[in-house]
């Protein structure tokens, strides 16, 4: 990418401005290679057989009748697997192919590779696997004391927060009991991949991922195989949201490359898709608050139970964001907050955008509303008489050193002028809009509020790095990043900084990959800016202090950047874990047809804190994506799960917000205070959008109703069948 | 693969032949695995996503939907077949760079391919009639806010009239 050398471009193209992404223009003329669009010659197509149980051993497979359909390369299942039979980013725990026993629905259970995706598909019907049903456990609470399932147990972590006098109680007290259904990230591009055995031994994969190294490292224990044997490019990414960060078919694309010798291409369907990674966490909670009659917060005790599904991934994790926030961005001098993250057999739950975050949101800003209500207090008053600042402590007992514009970001979007009421509205825009049109005389508009909070970057002990090299040579920079671009605008970013340090015209970014450079780490916890974001801009740095020592071009630079080291919790949950905090403030308008029980979301304002915007294009597009996946966790979107079956695999079925379902967003303030140790005082912005739209839309949701509505998403019966 | 057909398309203004499809086989398939162009994107295979859209015959369809034998002889536009105004990109396309419509990316030439064939039947659509269009085109990333502005950055240009009324409120 060129720019001019005039000043002011350059300027226009450094940090602050709104600089268009390199990968622009390939993306919109339809040439970007999505990790779906790659081929290459003599390639077959792999497809995996997968469980129809959410429960059962495995008496046998036969895969003969596999073998027998023409076109058929390979067909594979656990017996294959050289390597470690397990894999998993915290504990290695899910099979490549279940062995034994299959643990949740869509398990895989073999793989097939043909010369046509059509005849994979039907050879892989073909296998004929016989199973022993088996009841499947699928209650989250139940499964804490039930028999294990697992010979690891059924509880993946469980973690307590004493803080303060957990035994002081205040003069008013609410309580209540929170649902949160399980969402999926959704992404537009689906799993796919293609792996190209080297002929030695090795093999290339070429995959979208968030985190391309720790991929390496799983496939390659699994494969039995050197981890420079086994060489990842990021192949283009269509969307991640924590879906990504699971190995899902890395391992059996490349266990097909090498039994078949040639590369094999896999694409997930829609289905594979949902039954393929995992999902955010559902959660019941039950909460009591306790306050004085004046509105100051004197205890949170929460009781939080995710249901992790049946394998480990990142669930301790999630338990512990879902503890640390789970009293909201408030001065709160006492907690008890105890958390299990269990094991069922209902799919795996991992890594979502707001890791722990959101639901917890949802359930202490429903009972911010009920306390305001008990109190006769206005909820944003009570917010913002509690609001957390620069100088409190986390329950965790955790210093708040960093920046804490929560009073900024309540002041600021209470404020902003609501939306006026149309006299007139266009059916389309009603709720239901124009297949199932309310009834105007019934439709009812109400307002919510809520704030929502969590960490940046990787956690409680968690050494969390990134790696860049800048090499300058006749005038061009050369970023090497293995940082995951999906679609997050970090390519754009990365160019940004190097032009501002270095004040070249022209940066290119080498293709993230394993071979090249060391981890980036994962994209995901808003940390890419931060972590790699440093990375890039020491490494540029190092580079600028020799250019301006005179030394000659070529200079390279790799620098790998860590943040300030963080501290596991303690046996009463207290303890340094966590580097740095960011805030949102939303407030949702909705209109709901109460017969009906249809919803409209008409408006949500914002304000956010961010640190400093980089960007600000790309922060708008962050802030008005993470409001869409807010809204659809508020009233459309669920994994509906019977007896451990999903029953709506399918984007006909499982509803995600389209453009008529998205309210307009008003983005009050960016509330810019430089956070001190962030490279450029800039927080990520990623994640907190999501947090609290949801819990904003429940509120106004209720405030139309006059329903308590623990649950989310809210569904039309939830309303229309209420009692009231 | 038995059952197998030999047909003509007409796509992007050039004849193809294809050889020995599988009839099964969908015109998405076709279009990204025999004739080379992954423009358009399969992220649902049942018609819910629009990230496949291409124009048959003029109308706005999901290629994912079509048996591709039975559209032998009719003409297909794909996203790498619009015409070109502003060097080689349309104006639609330049739009949803310079207004931050894309992200990911994965549903953009499904979108621009949408926002084409609404723009030609509509030049100057409500904001409501823009978001009904564009309903049948899924997005995960952007909220669909800047692709409405873009599109709206359209209708102004293409009247004369400059920038989009649709400005990021940040």
């Amino acid at each position: 990418m060129t720019v001019t050398t005039d000043r002011q471009e350059r300027v226009r193209e450094g940090l602050g401005s709104s600089v268009k992404r390199p990968d622009g223009v390939p993306k919109v003329d339809g040439s970007f290679a999505f990790s779906s669009d790659l081929h290459a010659d003599g390639m077959v197509w792999g497809h995996i057989l997968r469980s129809p149980h959410p429960h059962a051993r495995i008496r046998s497979v036969d895969i003969g009748p596999a073998l027998a359909v023409p076109g058929v390369h390979a067909v594979l299942t656990a017996d294959d697997v050289p390597g470690d039979k397990n894999f998993g980013l915290e504990h290695a725990d899910q099979p490549v192919f279940a062995h034994d026993v299959v643990m949740h629905i869509g398990e895989a259970v073999a793989a097939v590779a043909a010369d046509h995706p059509d005849t994979a598909r039907r050879a892989a019907r073909s296998i004929v696997v016989d199973y022993e049903v088996l009841e499947p456990l699928v209650d989250a609470e139940a499964a804490i004391t039930a028999a294990p399932i697992h010979r690891d147990g059924n509880v993946f972590a469980d973690l307590v927060i004493r803080h303060g006098d957990p035994s002081v109680e205040g003069e008013v007290v609410v309580e209540g009991t929170y649902e949160v259904g399980m969402q999926d990230q959704a992404f537009m591009g689906p799993e796919s991949g293609l792996a190209i055995p080297d002929g030695e031994g090795g093999v290339d994969l070429h995959m979208s991922t968030q985190w391309l190294h720790v991929d390496r490292d799983q496939v390659a224990n699994c494969l039995g195989l050197g981890h420079d044997k086994v060489r990842m490019t990021l192949a283009g990414v269509g969307g991640a949201f924590g879906a990504r960060e699971d190995v899902s078919m890395q391992v059996h694309l490349c266990l097909l490359a090498l039994h078949t010798g040639r590369p094999v291409k896999m694409v997930f369907s829609r289905e594979e898709s949902f039954l393929g990674h995992v999902h955010r966490h559902p959660a019941r909670m039950h909460y009591r608050h306790h306050a004085n009659r004046d509105g100051r917060l004197v205890k949170v005790e929460a009781r939080i139970v995710l249901d992790g599904g049946a394998y480990a991934s990142t669930s301790r994790p999630v338990l512990v964001n879902a503890c640390c926030f789970a009293a909201g961005p408030y001065d709160v001098p006492n907690a008890l907050v105890e958390g299990w993250a269990v094991r069922t057999n209902n799919p795996s739950c991992g890594a979502m955008r707001g890791f722990g975050a959101v639901q917890v949101c949802f359930a202490h800003e429903a009972q911010m509303d009920k306390l305001a209500a008990a109190l006769e207090m206005d909820p944003v008053a009570l917010r913002l008489q509690n609001a957390m600042k620069t100088g409190d402590r986390l329950i965790t007992g955790q210093l708040i050193a960093g920046t804490a514009p929560v009073a900024a970001l309540i002041e600021t979007c209470s404020a902003a002028p609501l939306p006026a009421e149309d006299p007139d509205p266009d059916p389309m825009g009603l709720p239901g809009g124009a297949g199932r049109t309310a009834d105007r005389a019934r439709v009812r508009r109400g307002v919510g509020f809520a704030l929502g909070f969590k960490n940046l970057m990787y956690s409680a002990g968690f050494d969390d790095y990134s790696t860049a090299r800048v090499r300058l040579e006749d005038g061009v920079a050369t970023v090497t990043c293995a940082a995951a671009e999906v679609g997050q605008g970090f390519v754009t970013l990365a160019q940004q900084i190097v032009r501002e340090v270095l004040e070249v015209d022209e940066v290119v970014l080498a293709a993230p990959e394993t071979a090249t450079i060391g981890s980036a780490g994962s994209t995901s916890a808003s940390r890419q800016t931060w972590m790699s974001g440093g990375a890039v801009e020491r490494a540029a740095l190092a580079v600028r202090a020799r250019l301006d020592a005179g030394e000659q071009e070529p200079i390279e630079e790799t620098y790998e950047h860590h943040h300030p080291p963080t501290s596991p919790l303690d046996a009463d949950g207290q303890g340094d874990a966590h580097v740095s905090y960011i805030f949102a403030a939303h407030r949702a308008v909705v209109d709901v047809d109460l017969d009906l029980g249809l919803v409209r979301v008409v408006e949500i304002a914002t304000s956010q804190d961010v640190g400093r915007v980089l960007n600000p294009m790309q922060v708008v597009g962050q802030i008005e994506g993470g409001i869409a996946q807010g809204v659809g966790l508020a009233v459309m979107e669920e994994i509906v799960l019977d007896g451990g079956v999903v029953r709506n695999a399918s984007f006909t079925d499982y509803l995600i917000p389209t453009a008529l379902d998205m309210p307009d967003v008003q983005i009050v303030a960016l509330i810019e205070e430089p956070e001190p140790g962030a490279p450029f005082g800039a927080k990520g912005v990623g994640e907190t959008p999501t947090i609290s739209s949801s819990a904003a839309v429940a509120a106004a949701v209720r405030d139309a109703t006059g329903l308590e509505l623990p649950r989310i998403p809210i569904r039309p019966q939830d309303i229309s069948l209420a009692q009231r | 693969m038995s059952e197998t057909a030999t047909f003509r398309l007409n796509v992007n203004g050039e004849q193809r032949v294809v050889e020995g499809a599988w009839v099964g086989e969908s015109l998405l398939y076709v279009l990204r695995e025999r004739l080379g162009l992954p423009g358009a994107k399969n992220a649902c295979e049942q018609g819910e996503c629009g990230s496949c859209s291409v124009l048959l015959d003029g109308t706005l369809v999901c290629a994912c939907l079509v048996m591709c034998a039975s559209a032998a002889e009719q003409d297909v536009v794909t996203v790498e077949g619009l015409p070109e105004q502003k060097g080689e990109l349309t104006d639609v396309q330049c739009a949803f760079l310079d207004e931050g419509a894309v992200q990911c990316g994965f549903c953009t030439p499904g979108l621009v391919v949408t926002v084409h064939d609404l723009l030609e039947r509509n030049a100057a659509p409500t904001e409501l009639e823009l978001r009904e269009a564009i309903s049948g085109n899924l997005c995960r990333c952007t909220g669909y806010g800047r692709i409405l502005a873009a599109a709206q950055a359209v209708v102004a240009g293409r009247s004369g009239s400059g920038r989009s009324q649709r400005e990021p409120s940040a």
